[in-house]
């Protein structure tokens, strides 16, 4: 739960949060140790100074780690746990579903544990998807379409093999596709991370809801266009809202385009843990406005009343959380009572 | 000494070149984003430039038109020697470097992973967003002057060359703009309007706040990009801002906080 300085209190559902293992220990090879490096250079890029880490903490954090600064230090409520397994670059993955799923065990309530298949394994796909959903329920899946696998180095959401996956998923009800489209790395041919493969794939799974992690930053305006036609199509905030510290004005122009164009309802806070940690975030984010002159060109605005849609309700709205059940059962678990 | 001044000014007209390769996605000077880890005329006249990108896993492609950019500037070095370029610490380095030193184009050392990729294509693309990026910080340079939308729109060539603009980013791209401009419309006579888009149209008075928010869509793409490259760069190169002369605690991450000599009392 956030406080506003207001005293208002705002339910807050972050989106997109991890809990990897990127320890050389557990690295393959050379691809593993650059991932985490260029991970904790996003960190320390865009943190500000006070709330760096040390790289090892970085690499391999514990549970407490990740529960406290989320829930306890954090103003998280409930956090969306991704899954990505990158087992070409990391022995046991670098932050795989049974990993997520045993701390959600640990800490009953607060976490949402998605999954993630790679439609490129086929059958396998397929068969990994009915685990999934029979084991962890799952709600949600990450896809990662630049990972690598075998001589692959991406794929497409058109892929026939993907179309598979989505039907499938559609099917059990697995409804949440969050998508990584985010700043241009690998791409030879085919860039990975282009948006417009969202569009077909939200024309032709209605029943799915797509969300755009990094509202697919470096193409903003290709994702804004997409996300106006489709009714089905989110945009994340992970990475785009660190600006806020860094560069506010540009974070500024960010907001006001995805205001303009998806407005208030389809846009969703995440802090991208462990790369970035929620307090600072929504501290930060609570207190921020649009600066007058992009306000006004765009003709949009940052209320209060928005920026609580943002932080939790929109979320809330497309996993089926009821807010005020969720405060009940939080306010009565051990750990709130401990955190207080 | 003769030979010191002679490989000092080499030195000198070797980052000059070097100042016009540009990051084709970004748009800026590949030595302002301090991509030149080192560049030196070394004592038998040839060039040596070591080359690194924000992370190791920058795109190739855009790595190798950086790189491409690098070799046609060491080409017209006066004195014409001979050198060597080298990328650093990249996922495809020993590609890269191999096939530059061969000669190669991108298709031929990525010939599995390439595909159909046309660099060609892509040149023309960041040619354009360059000319809309640097178009639209001259509009906002003059419009924050006070000249009416009319006037600006009315703007040929001759007036744009005296046009006064208040200090900031419209400056530095004035120059830039008109060099796109040229580049886009070499056939262009001198009083026709500056101001036009990419394709040549003519942009109506009424709807330069339209023309403006598109344009504006292409840089926030650009600058995302580029504030990106500039923390990861500089992560990468621990060069991190000393606040006030004290270490911060990114300093004490990277342990390059001396420690401290008693003092002598």
């Amino acid at each position: 739960m956030y406080r506003t300085p207001e005293g208002k209190d705002i339910f807050v559902v972050d989106g997109h949060t991890h809990f990897w293992d990127g320890s050389p220990e557990n690295q393959k090879n050379i691809h593993g140790k650059q991932f985490i490096e260029c991970f904790y250079a996003y960190h320390t890029g865009l943190s500000p100074k006070d709330q760096l880490w040390e790289k090892s903490k970085f690499e391999k954090y514990s549970a407490d780690d990740l529960y406290r600064d989320l829930f306890i230090d954090g103003p998280d409520d409930v956090a969306i746990v991704q899954s990505t397994y990158l087992k070409d670059f990391y022995k046991n993955g670098f932050n795989t579903i049974e990993r997520n799923a045993e701390v959600a065990k640990r800490y009953p309530e607060r976490f949402i544990v998605n999954g993630a298949f790679d439609p490129r394994d086929g059958e396998k796909a397929l068969e990994y998807i009915h685990f999934l959903k029979e084991t962890y329920d799952v709600k949600g899946v990450k896809m990662y379409t630049a990972e690598w696998n075998g001589a692959s180095k991406g794929w497409k959401l058109t892929d026939p093999d993907a179309y598979k996956c989505f039907e499938l998923c559609d099917k059990l009800g697995i409804r949440n596709i969050h998508v990584h489209k985010g700043p241009t790395i690998i791409p030879l041919s085919k860039d990975a991370f282009d948006v417009h493969d969202v569009d077909h794939a939200a024309t032709d799974f209605q029943n799915l809801n797509w969300i755009v992690e990094h509202c697919g930053l470096p193409r903003l305006d290709d994702f804004c266009w997409i996300a106006t036609q489709e009714t089905n199509v989110y945009g994340g905030l992970a990475v785009a809202l660190p600006f806020i510290h860094a560069r506010p004005r540009y974070f500024g122009e960010v907001i006001a385009e995805l205001l303009f164009w998806l407005g208030p309802e389809k846009i969703l806070f995440g802090s991208d843990y462990a790369i970035w940690t929620p307090r600072w975030l929504v501290d930060k984010f609570w207190a921020y406005q649009i600066p007058q002159d992009i306000a006004a060109e765009r003709g949009v605005q940052l209320t209060d009343e928005i920026k609580e849609k943002i932080l939790g309700l929109n979320a809330a709205r497309l996993y089926n959380i009821d807010v005020e059940a969720k405060k009940k059962a939080l306010a009565s678990t051990p750990f709130s009572i401990a955190a207080e | 000494m003769a030979t010191a001044s002679v490989s000092g000014s080499r030195e000198k007209e070797l980052w000059r070149r070097l100042d016009e390769v540009n990051d084709p996605e970004l748009d800026e000077a590949i030595t302002e984003m301090g991509f030149v880890e080192r560049a030196e005329v070394m004592g038998d006249g040839s060039a040596e430039v070591d080359f690194r990108l924000p992370t190791y896993w920058c795109s190739p492609n855009f790595a190798f038109l950086m790189l491409d950019g690098v070799r046609k500037a060491l080409d017209q070095l006066s004195w014409a020697p001979s050198y060597r370029v080298k990328l650093h610490d990249h996922m495809f380095a020993e590609e890269v470097n191999r096939g530059m030193e061969a000669g190669k184009t991108f298709g031929d050392i990525f010939a599995v992973l390439a595909e159909d990729q046309d660099l060609g294509a892509l040149r023309e693309t960041f040619r354009m967003k360059a000319f809309k990026r640097r178009q639209e910080a001259v509009l906002r340079g003059l419009r924050l002057h006070g000249l009416t939308d009319l006037e600006i729109l009315g703007m040929d060539l001759p007036a744009y060359d005296v046009a006064r603009f208040e200090p900031g980013e419209a400056i530095k791209q004035k120059p830039r703009y008109r060099a796109a401009l040229l580049e886009r419309f070499p056939d262009r006579r001198a009083d026709d309007p500056v101001f036009v888009t990419w394709e040549g149209q003519p942009i109506p008075p009424g709807a330069l706040g339209a023309h403006l928010a598109e344009l504006r869509g292409v840089r926030i793409n650009m600058e995302f990009n580029g504030a990106l490259c500039r923390g990861l760069k500089q992560t990468r190169y621990k060069e991190l801002d000393v606040v006030d002369g004290e270490p911060t605690l990114v300093d004490f991450i990277l342990d390059r906080v001396p420690a401290r000599t008693a003092p002598t009392a």
